[in-house]
C-alpha cells in the first residue's frame, strides 16, 4: 500500500486492530485468488445500469448493447478501436447507385448458439420479424432503433404517430447472398447494418418468440419473458447467455465453442456483467479485487487508478454534451415565462456567452475533452470551421439581456442525479458550474433534479427550460448526431426552424457523399446561428481494468468486444 | 400460556388494520391526489380524467378503501414501475438478503454488546466503562452510511480483506434453497459458498450493528447496575454465595429481561439502517430496492414495502413479546 | 413496539414523580443543580451552545460567500488537484472552488433549522394529538376513553414504523426539498411526542395536588392549563433535546438518499458529506469535516438530553 491518505491513516490504524481478528480470512482470500487463476475464473465487468432485454431490438441503451454485443453480431461492424465500417457476418457488400438496394455476401459456416445455421433466410427472418412488429412492439420505447433506421412497420399503429416504413423487402439471392431493399436512400445506411440493436437472432428463437406480446403502457412496457429469462434467445457471437440473475443484477455468459471466426473467438471461458450504479462503488470494487473492469470512470479517479497500477486505456472522442434552451412550454404552465424569454434569439445568445465552457473542460472533464463549437465531434465529415462561435463574455451577455429587456430573468434548470454518462461525468458539478456562470450575469436559476429514468421522459416532453444532455454516436455519419435532434420539431427543444429541418432533409436524401457533407456543414452553421441549445463539449469516456487483465481494444463508440480480453 | 399467545395474535389485527388506514390516508393526503405522483406535470385534463376513472378515484372514499383492503388481502400490492414485477414477489425474493444481514448485525450487537455492558457495569467508572459509554454514544451519533463507507474504504479498498459489495462472488457455484446464502451453503455442504457469503456479510453487518450495539451495551450496563443494587443480590452476596453463582444466577439473568425486549424494537432500527447500508454495499436486499424506489418514484414499491416492513416489524415484536412472556410469567397477566 | 412506548411512558412518569417528591419550582432548581454538576451535561451543553451560536451568527463568522465559486480556477477535480487549508481559506476549498470553512459555518444553520423546525412540527402535532387524548382520557367519561383509544391506536401504529423509514416515505412522496426533510423528520417524531404528552398528563392527573385542586372546586380546564401542562414540560424538553440530535442524523441520511435540498449549492452537512465521498482519494478532509460536525453536534444534543433525563430520574441518579 503506497497510497498516502492522511486523515484516513488514523482510521486505518484503529480499524487495523479490528482487522487482526480477520487476518486468517485475509490470507486465505488472497492465496486462493493467486493460485486459482485458471480457465474457469470468470471475468467480471461492472456497468452502471441493468441491461433491459436479452433481445437487443427491444432496447436502445448502452448497458444493454454492451452485453448484447458479446452475444450477437451484425452484418457489418466497426473496426476495433475505430469508426470505420468493416465486414461482420457479411464478408462483402454492395449498394445500388441510388442507395436503395443493399446486397450482402454472407460468411459461411456460421452457426447460432442453438445450433441453427446462419444464412440468407435467417437474415430475412430477422428483418421480416422487425418489420412486422405489432402493438406495443411498435412503441418508440421498445423498437427505437428500428423506427429510427428503417421507419415504420408493415401495419403502423395509428395511435403511435409512426413514420412510413422505409424497409421495402428482404430477398435471399442464394444460400449466402441476401438483398435488402429500402424505399429511399438514407445516410443511416450502411451504418444501420452495424447497429447491435439489429443483431442477428436465430430463426428457431424467432419462431419461439412469435405470439409473445408486450403488455402494459407503450411508454413503460412490460418486456416479454424471452427477453428477461435466458433460454430462448440465441445469437452468433463469441459468448452465449448462461443466466440473468435479476436480484443479484448479474448477467453470466460463457464462451461459444463453435464460434465461426477463430481469430476473434473468446479467450476467457466465463464473463459476468454486474450492475454497480455508484461510480465510487465501482472504483472500490475494482480496487478491492471484486471486479476486473468497469466503465464510466470518474475523471478524478483516472490518475489515481493509474498510479495504483490499474489500466485506464484511452478511448477516442465521439460524443457531444449540450445545454438545451427549450422555447416551448409544452403545457407546463410554470414554464411559460421562461419559454417566452428563450424564444428571443438574443437571450439564447446571451446564455451562450455567459457559460464558461473552457472552464468545464479544464476542471471537470477527463483529459482529451474539448469545447464543442457545434452539435457534433470534429472527427466527423460535415463539421464546419465556419460556424458562429460564442466566447465566454459575461459583459456581452449582460448587455444582450438588458437590450432584450430581460434583466430579471428566472430560468428553471434540470440535471440528472446519481448517474454518469459517457459524455457527461458528474452532471451535478457541470450543473453547478453553469448555474454559477448564469448567476454571474444576473439570471436567477431554479434548480431541479431528476433520477435518470425520470429525467429522460421529463426533458423529452419539454418539462425543463434548461437541461443537460448528450449523445454518443452510433456510427460514423453526421446525420446520426444532427438528425437525432433536428430532423423535425421536437418538444425537447421547442425550436421550430424550416431552415434547419429543410437542410437536413435535403442532406438525408443526398446519396453523393461530397454534396451531403456540404449540406451538413450548412446545417451546422444554421443551427449555431439559431442556437436552439449550446453544445458544451466532446470528451472521452474512461474505462478501467485490473492490472492482470489484457483489455480489449477500446472504442470511441464504446463498442468493446470482450472476446479479446484475457488474463495475463 | 396458549391464551396469552392467542391474545397477542389477536392484538395484531387492529394494529395491521390501523396501518392500512394510515397508508391509505397517506396516498390520499398527497397534495393534489395520486394523479400528481403518477402523471407528468403537463398532463391534460383528459389524461387526468382517464386516470381518475381507471383508478376509481371518483368513487366514495370508503369504497376506495375497501378495494385497497381487498387487494392487500389477496396479496396484490401492485406492480413495481421499475421492474414490472409484482411488489410482493420483489419483497419475497429480496427479503432473505436483508434478513440475513439483519440477523448478522443482531448477532454482532448481542455478542459484543452484552459482555461489554456487563463488564462495564461490574467495573463502573473504570477504563472499560468509560470507553463503552463514550463509544456507544458516538456509535448512536455516527451516520450509518458514513460508517459503512469508512469500513469499505479501509477493509476493502485499502486492506483488501473483505469484498466491497454484493452478497456473493459472481459466478460462484452455489445452490439456492432458502435464499439465505449462508444457510444454503451449510445445508448443501457447499462450504466455499457459505464462507463466501459470510465474508460478504462482515462489513455491512458491522456497519448495521453500530446502533443496536450501542443500545444493547447501554441497556445491559444500566440494567446490570440496577440489578446489582437490588436487595436479593445484596442478600445473596451477604449470604456468602460464590461470586460467579450470584452473577450467573441472579444478575445476568435478571438483567437480560429488558435487553431481550430491546432486541424487538431494534429490529426497526435494523430495517431502517438496511436502506443505507445495503445501498453502500450494493447488497441487493429490500433496503436497497426501497432506495431505488425513492429514486425512481416507484410508488407501488414504496407503499407496499413500507406496509410489509411494518408488518414484519410488528410480527418480530409480537414474537419478542411472546418469548418475554415465556421468560417472565408476570407479563402474561398484564 | 410496546417496548418503544414503554420507554416513552417511563420518561412521561418522571415529572409526575418529581412533582410528588417536593413542591413547586424547587423541583426544577434541584434538577438544574444536579445538571450543573454532571460532566455529561456540561460537555453536551457547551457543544450545543457553540453550535447554536455558530448557526445564528453564521453570516458574521463566515468570512466568504459559501455559494460563490470564487476560487474555481484553482481547483481541478478532474485531476484530483484540490486546495488545502491556507490563511484565507481556513479549511481549504471544496471541489467547486468554494470556501469550505464558510460552507461548514452556514451548513450549521441549515442543520439547526431542519432540527428546530422538525422538532417544533413533531412537537406541536404530537402535543395536539397527545393533549387531546390525555385530556379526553383524564376527564371525559366513556366517549373520552373511546377518543383516547382511537388516537392512541393511530399513534401506536405510527410508532410501529421505524422513524427513518417513515421519513423516507414522506420525503419520497413529497419530492426532494429542504421543507420535505423538515416535514419528514418532524412527522416521524409526532407519535413519540403524542405518547409522551398523554402519558405525562395521565401520570399527573392522579397526583395529590391535582386531586386537591379539583376537590376545592377549581375548574378542570384551569387545572389542565395551569397545573398539568406546565408540569409535563420537563419530559418534553428532554425529548426535544434528544430529537434535535436525531434530526441532524436523519436529515443527513435523507440527504445521502438524495431526498434533501435539490440545490447542491446550498451548504448542508449531509449533502456535503455524501458528495465529498467521491473525492476521498484526493481530498478526504472534504468528507471528514462534515462527518465530524454531524457526529459532534448530534453527540452534544444526546449528551445534554441524556443528562437531563438522568437528573429528572431518581432511579438513574446516583
Amino acid at each position: 500500500m503506497r497510497k498516502h491518505r492522511r486523515p484516513l491513516l488514523v482510521l486505518t490504524a484503529v480499524a487495523s486492530a479490528l482487522a487482526l481478528v480477520a487476518t486468517g480470512c485475509a490470507s486465505e482470500r488472497e492465496d486462493g485468488a493467486a493460485e486459482e487463476r485458471n480457465e474457469s475464473e470468470p471475468f467480471i465487468f461492472a456497468g452502471a445500469g441493468d441491461m433491459r432485454s436479452l433481445d437487443p431490438i427491444l432496447a436502445s441503451d448502452g448497458e444493454t448493447f454492451r452485453v448484447a454485443r458479446q452475444a450477437y453480431e451484425t452484418l457489418l461492424r466497426h473496426e476495433p478501436g475505430g469508426t470505420e465500417i468493416v465486414p461482420g457476418l457479411a464478408h462483402d457488400w454492395e449498394q445500388s447507385d441510388d442507395g436503395t438496394e443493399w446486397t450482402f455476401f454472407l460468411e459461411e459456416d456460421v452457426t447460432f448458439h442453438d445450433g441453427e445455421e446462419f444464412n440468407a433466410d435467417a437474415v430475412c427472418a430477422n428483418f421480416e420479424r422487425w418489420y412486422n412488429f405489432e402493438g406495443i412492439y411498435q412503441s418508440q420505447s421498445v423498437s427505437y432503433y428500428w423506427t429510427t433506421l428503417f421507419g415504420g412497420f408493415a401495419d403502423n399503429d395509428e395511435d403511435l404517430d409512426l413514420p412510413d416504413p422505409n424497409f421495402a423487402g428482404c430477398t435471399p439471392e442464394d444460400e449466402h447472398t441476401v438483398t435488402i431493399e429500402v424505399e429511399e436512400y438514407s445516410p443511416d445506411y450502411p451504418g444501420a447494418f452495424s447497429m447491435i440493436a439489429l443483431g442477428m437472432m436465430s430463426p428457431a428463437a424467432i419462431e419461439e418468440m412469435e405470439g409473445e406480446d408486450i403488455e402494459g403502457d407503450p411508454d413503460d412496457p412490460a418486456y416479454p419473458e424471452y427477453s428477461q429469462e435466458v433460454g430462448t434467445v440465441a445469437g452468433t457471437g463469441p459468448y452465449e447467455f448462461v443466466d440473468w440473475d435479476h436480484d443479484a443484477r448479474e448477467v453470466e455468459m460463457q464462451r461459444f465453442d463453435d464460434y465461426w471466426d477463430e481469430d476473434r473467438a473468446a479467450q476467457i471461458q466465463t464473463i459476468i456483467f454486474q450492475t454497480i450504479e455508484d461510480e465510487n462503488a465501482r472504483m472500490q470494487a475494482l480496487q478491492s479485487g471484486d471486479i476486473h473492469g468497469y466503465d464510466l470512470v470518474a475523471p478524478a479517479d483516472v490518475q489515481n487508478l493509474q498510479d495504483e497500477g490499474f489500466e485506464v486505456p484511452e478511448r477516442g472522442v465521439f460524443n457531444i454534451l449540450y445545454l438545451a434552451f427549450v422555447q416551448d412550454d409544452a403545457g407546463f404552465e410554470e414554464r411559460e415565462d421562461a419559454a417566452e424569454a428563450l424564444s428571443d434569439p438574443d437571450v439564447r445568445r446571451a446564455l451562450a456567452h455567459a457559460v464558461d465552457r473552457q472552464n468545464i473542460v479544464d476542471s471537470l472533464l477527463p483529459e482529451g475533452g474539448e469545447v464543442a463549437t457545434q452539435f457534433m465531434p470534429d472527427t466527423l465529415d460535415g463539421w464546419s470551421d465556419d460556424v458562429p462561435t460564442y466566447d465566454h463574455d459575461p459583459e456581452l451577455a449582460e448587455e444582450l439581456l438588458a437590450d432584450a429587456g430581460y434583466e430579471d430573468l428566472t430560468l428553471d434548470f434540470c440535471y440528472p442525479t446519481e448517474v454518469t454518462r459517457p459524455y457527461m461525468p458528474s452532471p451535478q458539478d457541470i450543473f453547478e458550474f453553469i448555474t454559477h456562470d448564469l448567476e454571474e450575469v444576473g439570471i436567477e436559476v431554479e434548480p431541479d433534479s431528476y433520477e435518470w429514468t425520470q429525467y429522460i421522459p421529463h426533458t423529452e416532453s419539454g418539462g425543463c427550460s434548461l437541461y443537460l444532455l448528450g449523445w454518443t454516436g452510433d456510427f460514423n455519419e453526421a446525420y446520426n448526431f444532427l438528425g437525432t435532434w433536428f430532423a423535425d420539431y421536437r418538444p425537447a427543444w421547442g425550436h421550430d426552424s424550416d431552415a434547419i429541418f429543410d437542410t437536413l432533409d435535403e442532406a438525408a436524401a443526398e446519396p453523393n457523399a461530397e454534396d451531403r457533407v456540404a449540406l451538413y456543414e450548412e446545417a451546422n452553421e444554421v443551427i449555431m446561428e439559431e442556437l436552439p441549445g449550446l453544445p458544451i463539449s466532446s470528451s472521452p469516456p474512461s474505462i478501467a481494468f485490473a492490472p492482470d487483465i489484457d483489455p480489449p481494444t477500446v472504442s470511441p463508440l464504446t463498442q468493446e468486444e470482450f472476446a479479446e480480453t484475457s488474463f495475463e | 400460556m396458549l391464551r396469552f399467545v392467542v391474545r397477542r395474535l389477536l392484538q395484531l389485527i387492529p394494529t395491521l388494520f390501523g396501518l392500512s388506514v394510515l397508508l391509505f390516508a397517506w396516498i390520499r393526503l398527497l397534495p393534489g391526489g395520486p394523479e400528481v405522483a403518477l402523471l407528468p406535470e403537463n398532463a391534460t385534463e383528459e389524461q387526468r380524467q382517464a386516470l381518475r376513472q381507471s383508478m376509481g378515484l371518483d368513487d366514495p372514499i370508503l369504497v376506495q378503501y375497501g378495494r385497497f383492503l381487498g387487494d392487500i388481502a389477496q396479496g396484490d400490492l401492485g406492480v413495481s414501475t421499475q421492474t414490472n414485477r409484482p411488489v410482493l414477489d420483489e419483497f419475497l425474493t429480496k427479503f432473505p438478503a436483508t434478513a440475513e444481514l439483519a440477523i448478522t448485525a443482531m448477532i454482532i450487537a448481542v455478542a459484543v454488546g452484552i459482555p461489554l455492558g456487563y463488564f462495564a457495569a461490574r467495573r463502573r467508572g473504570g477504563l472499560l466503562d468509560m470507553a463503552a459509554v463514550t463509544g456507544s454514544l458516538v456509535g448512536i451519533c455516527t451516520p450509518v452510511f458514513f460508517l459503512a463507507f469508512v469500513l469499505k474504504v479501509v477493509f476493502s479498498e485499502q486492506l483488501g480483506i473483505f469484498p466491497s459489495l454484493s452478497r456473493q462472488t459472481p459466478g460462484i457455484d452455489a445452490t439456492s434453497i432458502t435464499g439465505f446464502h449462508v444457510l444454503d451453503g451449510v445445508l448443501t455442504g457447499e462450504w466455499d459458498a457459505a464462507w463466501d457469503a459470510i465474508m460478504h456479510l462482515v462489513l455491512p453487518g458491522i456497519a448495521l450493528a453500530s446502533i443496536p450495539l450501542a443500545v444493547i451495551t447501554r441497556m445491559t450496563r444500566a440494567s446490570v447496575l440496577e440489578v446489582l443494587d437490588e436487595d436479593y443480590v445484596r442478600t445473596a452476596n451477604a449470604k456468602g454465595l460464590h461470586h460467579s453463582t450470584v452473577r450467573g444466577r441472579h444478575v445476568l439473568r435478571n438483567a437480560m429481561l429488558p435487553v431481550v425486549t430491546a432486541v424487538g424494537y431494534l429490529a426497526g432500527a435494523l430495517l431502517a439502517g438496511a436502506v443505507l447500508t445495503e445501498s453502500v454495499f450494493n447488497f441487493g436486499g429490500i433496503g436497497q430496492f426501497l432506495y431505488q424506489a425513492t429514486q425512481e418514484r416507484d410508488y407501488p414499491v414504496l407503499l407496499g414495502f413500507i406496509l410489509l416492513i411494518a408488518t414484519v416489524y410488528v410480527l418480530i415484536n409480537m414474537l419478542v413479546d411472546i418469548s418475554y412472556g415465556l421468560l417472565d410469567p408476570r407479563v402474561r397477566v398484564r | 413496539m410496546s417496548k418503544k412506548s414503554d420507554r416513552i411512558d417511563r420518561l412521561a412518569e418522571l415529572t409526575a414523580a418529581r412533582a410528588e417528591d417536593s413542591e413547586g419550582h424547587s423541583v426544577w432548581r434541584e434538577s438544574f443543580h444536579r445538571l450543573r454538576r454532571s460532566p455529561m451535561a456540561i460537555v453536551g451543553a457547551s457543544v450545543v451552545v457553540v453550535f447554536v451560536l455558530v448557526a445564528l451568527l453564521g453570516d458574521i463568522i463566515a468570512p466568504h460567500d459559501p455559494i460563490s465559486q470564487s476560487w474555481r480556477d484553482e481547483v481541478f477535480p478532474n485531476r484530483n488537484e484540490f486546495v488545502g487549508p491556507r490563511p484565507e481559506n481556513l479549511l481549504g476549498l471544496d471541489n467547486m472552488g468554494r470556501d469550505q470553512f464558510s460552507r461548514m459555518v452556514i451548513g450549521a444553520r441549515q442543520s439547526l433549522l431542519v432540527g428546530v423546525v422538525a422538532t417544533v412540527l413533531g412537537l406541536s402535532a404530537g402535543a395536539v394529538l397527545g393533549g387531546v387524548a390525555g385530556a379526553a382520557a383524564g376527564l371525559g367519561g366513556v366517549w373520552g376513553a373511546r377518543l383516547d383509544a382511537v388516537i392512541m391506536r393511530v399513534v401506536d401504529v405510527m410508532l410501529a414504523l421505524p422513524t427513518l423509514l417513515l421519513a423516507v416515505t414522506v420525503a419520497a412522496l413529497l419530492g426532494p426539498s429542504l421543507v420535505t426533510v423538515m416535514i419528514a423528520v418532524g412527522v416521524a417524531q409526532v407519535p413519540i411526542f403524542a405518547r409522551l404528552l398523554r402519558g405525562s398528563m395521565l401520570a399527573q392527573a392522579n397526583r395529590d395536588y391535582v386531586l386537591a385542586a379539583s376537590a376545592v372546586g377549581v375548574r378542570t380546564r384551569r387545572i389542565v392549563v395551569a397545573h398539568i401542562l406546565p408540569n409535563s414540560l420537563g419530559p418534553v424538553i428532554v425529548q426535544a433535546t434528544l430529537v434535535l440530535g436525531i434530526a441532524i442524523i436523519d436529515a443527513a441520511a435523507l440527504s445521502y438518499l438524495g431526498l434533501g435540498n435539490p440545490d447542491p449549492a446550498v451548504p448542508e452537512w449531509g449533502t456535503m458529506l455524501a458528495d465529498a465521498q467521491r473525492f476521498l482519494s484526493g481530498a478526504p478532509e472534504l468528507a471528514v469535516y462534515p462527518a465530524l460536525a454531524i457526529i459532534i453536534t448530534a453527540l452534544g444534543f444526546t449528551l445534554l438530553g441524556e443528562a437531563m433525563r438522568e437528573s429528572l430520574d431518581p432511579k438513574l441518579r446516583k
